[in-house]
């Protein structure tokens, strides 16, 4: 994960939120991506998020496996600790930091092959076991660092650069997140903030595992014609199925929207969510409609974004576990330890 | 055969029929009349039909260990009668079922055959099925009791005790059984046999448990708030008591736990588990065995180049591959010490029985926080499964746990100019560690990929070398602070439970050994001396290996290295990590699966001594 300083540059003027924060102050390192790599818009969205959010930055905790994807958590959010796990080995290391210290928050940063290929395992456990967290997938469809292999996110018919045709059926990580029960299922695009951000707040905001498909055009190895995910291809077939609006409660609910064609759904810590249909057929809230939904529309091969499900009364990893409220980083100090192990070894006397 | 406190007694069922229970009953029995009692379960990968064997060894003189022979055998499977029937040693005694004579089969003249009709006997007192089979075993129980002499108010004092006030009906049922055997026995033998239990008082002060249950109290007096396992025979009972007593002292008043144990979905994700919580600043810990070290061989280098505190329990098993999984061995000492690729290497400690299990497992968390690194508790089956004669834990009210160079909020606000995580003002290769949450000015970014001292990224040469330097110094820091070695030499032997003596003599020959090796090793010198043949003793407890066992090296000519795996990988590693010269070291291999017997490791050393070189 290559790291460069950015220049400690202060623009005076720039709005500061609850904590007295600029924006700046939620930033990281110097990117040393790509010009013009998606990755680095969602890097952004983070940004403005956690800055919108009011985030302690050092009360999170960010993560990422390996990849162009994972070298991202270092560009933003400089004063929270960090770590860069083995390849497709990011979902457990989230899931025993999130064990010992349920305070904090949670941001996972991941890539198709890391969450698809060689980590699908851990991905799909991590949701089963509904992790506290924010996870996104940075997807492109290739394999960067080694230059241009195919992903297992690659689609059906998708030209690489040097010609050849993917034949194989893609692993689809909103269905996938779908079928395996998680409790906030979202795509968007790198190209599309406005959408990424709300649902990146939304995700933060959400108690249970988030998952984020964020399509990120590879400018180096997937970005030509023939690709299915390049910017061109993405902008022409975006079709987001539903506007998502995200309410902190410090804000009142100043819009009224019209009766069935709007949900409002609160979360955990009082603020809510306003899903806005714009596909009449869609219900955020059915998980076999949504399913029927997404499926027709991939047929079709449009990319669907939006909140695509949405379940906020599921129990966490911590409240299936009734764990005390609290960290358990300092476990708590204890007297009369000397007559309990007397008392256990009776039974072996 | 005369033998009163000192004879081994071997039980020979097919599992999944409740003979386990049986015998736990009789060893309970020997112990609590106050002799001290050895027992070993060689059971299959099984539930249900294979054969089982259970091996019990009363021991008045506290030889804890497998003798090599057997001198009663109860024979109670059919599909290995045969090789039970040839075990038994000369003079020796063979109890069978004689509902079903077996005149042709017992063709030796030099053993005493006791035959009791069991089933015959169950099968006209209870009715159903399943109670005809588990009260077979009770009746054997019964029918030992009259022969050995054991105390059939013992025997219902335990049955009350497992049993409880709430399945009265069953202690009763029990007792009848047991009645059927004793009656029996009394009245066709005469009892009690020449081998024999004697009442007496060597056992006070001690308790029956095996390791696994020993290291879980261990993790959890330690302070562990997080494990993480994928469930592999022989280490899954350790994660079974380690939430079981959780579940009943690490509860707050509203019930709520104050700990998380994760089933993970395998052991690659159990140890990133454990490496995500130890980076968060809980102890955590996962328990496994071979195949799953093997699993966790990437984030364990990860763990030692990020420098996580982690510990990990491999109770080995027969090897290589799947191996015999309910089999023990110690064949993974090289995986354990130097797992992971790239250059590595961990902290590795060596208990030798249950009791030290426990004391170890302490130490292994503060070692992994004191040197911010994984440290292996590396235990076996034996060990693990067996239940063990040990005296009884005793828990230091003034224990706190060692975190080591954790820096918190206030002296991260103190600290004058930047934190770099992987620097070394003390000079002994030990970092500063922050973790999240606490303080902006401790933020970093943990990374496997190449870093500086800061903890940056890094391809530079100097920079990346700088660390692995830095590392090897804390890797040397260690040697002085990890356990020391328990010796023994010769004008102290026989003096009995005197550890780390002060200055060993030197002297010709010394036997070295880690582990559960220790009691075989233990008995075979004390048999050995007895004819003449003294050795000085060394027990290694730790890797990296003190300067107490190289100069215990040093000091010798020839030292015998007992350890039980075929590629004696012990004595390479005594041969890698110090300076003695190769010619002196003299394998002593076990690796049939078996725990090590005395026997083997005395015939050993004095086939050496007469000939030159270990048959």
């Amino acid at each position: 994960m290559t790291y460069m300083k950015k220049p400690a540059v202060h623009h005076s003027g720039l709005p500061a939120n609850e904590l007295g924060y600029t924006v700046r102050d939620y930033e990281g390192g110097m990117s040393t991506l790509c010009a013009g790599c998606g990755h680095d818009s969602i890097t952004a969205a983070l940004i403005q998020a956690c800055w919108e959010l009011d985030i302690e930055p050092h009360n999170v905790a960010k993560m990422s496996g390996i990849g162009c994807s994972s070298k991202t958590p270092a560009y933003f959010l400089s004063q929270a600790h960090g770590i860069n796990a083995v390849h497709g080995r990011m979902p457990s290391i989230a899931t025993g930091a999130n064990a010992a210290n349920q305070d904090l928050h949670f941001i996972g940063v991941s890539g198709d092959g890391d969450s698809l290929s060689i980590g699908f395992g851990q991905f799909a456990h991590a949701i089963r076991r509904n992790v506290n967290m924010l996870y996104l997938i940075e997807n492109n469809g290739v394999y960067g660092l080694t230059k241009g292999q195919f992903s297992a996110s690659a689609d059906v018919g998708s030209r690489a650069k040097g010609g050849v045709v993917n034949e194989q059926p893609p692993i689809e990580p909103v269905l996938t997140a779908l079928s395996l029960g998680c409790t906030f299922v979202a795509r968007s695009f790198s190209g599309d903030k406005e959408q990424l951000v709300t649902l990146i707040k939304a995700g933060l905001r959400h108690r249970g595992f988030a998952m984020i498909d964020v399509i990120s055009p590879c400018v180096a190895f997937n970005d030509h014609e023939g690709s299915t995910k390049s910017y061109a291809h993405t902008r022409e077939f975006h079709h987001p199925a539903i506007h998502t609006d995200f309410i902190e409660p410090k804000e009142e609910i100043r819009v009224e929207y019209a009766r069935g064609a709007s949900m409002p759904v609160e979360l955990h810590d009082g603020s809510t969510i306003v899903l806005r249909k714009v596909d009449v057929d869609h219900d955020p809230t059915d998980r076999a409609r949504a399913f029927g939904y997404l499926e027709r529309h991939r047929e079709a091969g449009e990319i669907v974004t939006g909140l695509l499900y949405l379940e906020e009364e599921a129990a966490d990893l911590h409240a299936h576990n009734r764990t005390a409220p609290g960290s358990l980083v300092n476990a708590r100090p204890r007297d009369d330890q000397a007559a309990i192990l007397e008392e256990i070894q009776t039974r072996y006397r | 055969m005369e033998r009163v406190n000192d004879f081994t007694l071997k039980v020979a069922t097919a599992n999944g029929t409740g003979s386990a229970s049986a015998n736990a009953l009789l060893m309970k029995a020997i112990f609590r009349m106050g002799a001290p009692v050895m027992g070993k379960n060689y059971f299959p990968s099984n539930i249900q039909g294979l054969p089982t064997w259970y091996e019990i060894r009363v021991t008045e003189s506290g030889d804890l260990t497998r003798s090599g022979e057997v001198h009663f055998m109860v024979a109670m499977n059919a599909q290995t009668f045969a090789q039970d029937h040839a075990e038994v040693a000369s003079g020796g005694y063979l109890l069978y079922d004689s509902s079903w004579p077996r005149v042709r089969e017992l063709n030796r003249d030099d053993i005493q055959v006791i035959g009791v009709p069991l089933a015959e006997m169950v099968n006209l007192e209870f009715a159903e099925v399943r109670t005809r089979i588990l009260m077979k075993n009770i009746a054997y129980v019964g029918a030992l009791a009259g022969l050995l002499d054991l105390d059939m108010a013992v025997i219902e004092a335990s049955l009350k005790e497992t049993f409880g006030e709430r399945k009265a009906k069953l202690v009763e049922a029990n007792m009848r059984a047991a009645e059927l055997g004793y009656s029996y026995t009394k009245e066709h033998y005469e009892c009690p046999l020449p081998l024999r239990v004697r009442r007496t008082n060597l056992t006070e002060g001690h308790i029956v448990i095996n390791g696994n249950t020993t290291a879980a109290l261990g993790a959890m007096f330690a302070g562990a708030t997080v494990g993480a396992w994928y469930p592999i025979t022989p280490s899954t009972s350790l994660m079974d008591a380690f939430k079981g007593f959780c579940e009943r002292y690490r509860r707050n008043d509203d019930g709520e736990r104050e700990f998380l144990v994760l089933q993970a979905e395998d052991e690659l994700a159990a140890i990133g588990m454990v490496m995500g919580a130890g980076w968060m600043g809980a102890r955590a810990f996962t328990p496994t065995s071979g195949p799953g070290i093997s699993l966790m061989n990437e984030f364990i280098s990860f763990g030692y180049y990020t420098e996580i505190p982690a510990v990990l329990f491999d109770i080995q098993r027969v090897g290589p591959s799947t191996g015999m999984p309910t089999r023990t061995q110690q064949a993974d000492l090289m995986e354990c010490a130097y797992a992971g690729h790239g250059d590595t290497r961990h902290l590795c400690l060596y208990p030798a029985d249950p009791g030290e299990a426990f004391e170890l497992t302490v130490s292994a968390f503060d070692l992994a926080e004191h040197f911010q690194t994984p440290v292996f508790v590396v235990s076996d089956l034996d060990i693990g499964m067996n239940e063990w004669m040990v005296p009884a834990l005793k828990w230091d009210e003034r224990y706190r746990p060692d975190r080591g160079k954790l820096l918190s909020a206030d002296e991260l606000k103190q600290l004058p100019g930047r934190f770099g995580r992987y620097l070394d003002p003390d000079n002994d290769g030990i970092p500063f560690r922050t973790l999240p949450g606490v303080h902006p000015a401790g933020a970093f970014f943990t990374r496997g990929s190449g870093h500086s001292k800061h903890g940056s990224y890094t391809e530079d040469a100097a920079e990346y070398q700088e660390v692995m330097d830095r590392l090897k110094r804390k890797f040397d820091t260690a040697r002085s602070h990890v356990p020391r070695p328990v010796i023994e030499c010769v004008h102290d032997a026989g003096g009995g439970g005197k550890k780390t003596a002060g200055k060993p003599r030197p002297t010709r020959c010394g036997i070295v050994t880690l582990g559960s090796c220790d009691v075989a090793v233990r008995e075979a010198r004390k048999t050995l001396r007895a004819g003449g043949t003294e050795l000085d003793y060394c027990r290694v407890r730790a890797f990296p290996f003190n300067e107490q066992v190289e100069r215990f090296l040093r000091e010798h000519d020839t030292v015998f290295v007992v350890e039980q795996n075929r590629d004696a990988q012990f004595r390479n590693m005594l041969l890698m990590e110090t300076g003695v010269d190769r010619r002196k070291l003299v394998s002593i291999l076990h690796y049939n699966g078996l725990p090590i017997a005395s026997s083997h490791v005395e015939e050993a050393v004095l086939t050496y001594l007469d000939q030159g070189q270990v048959a």
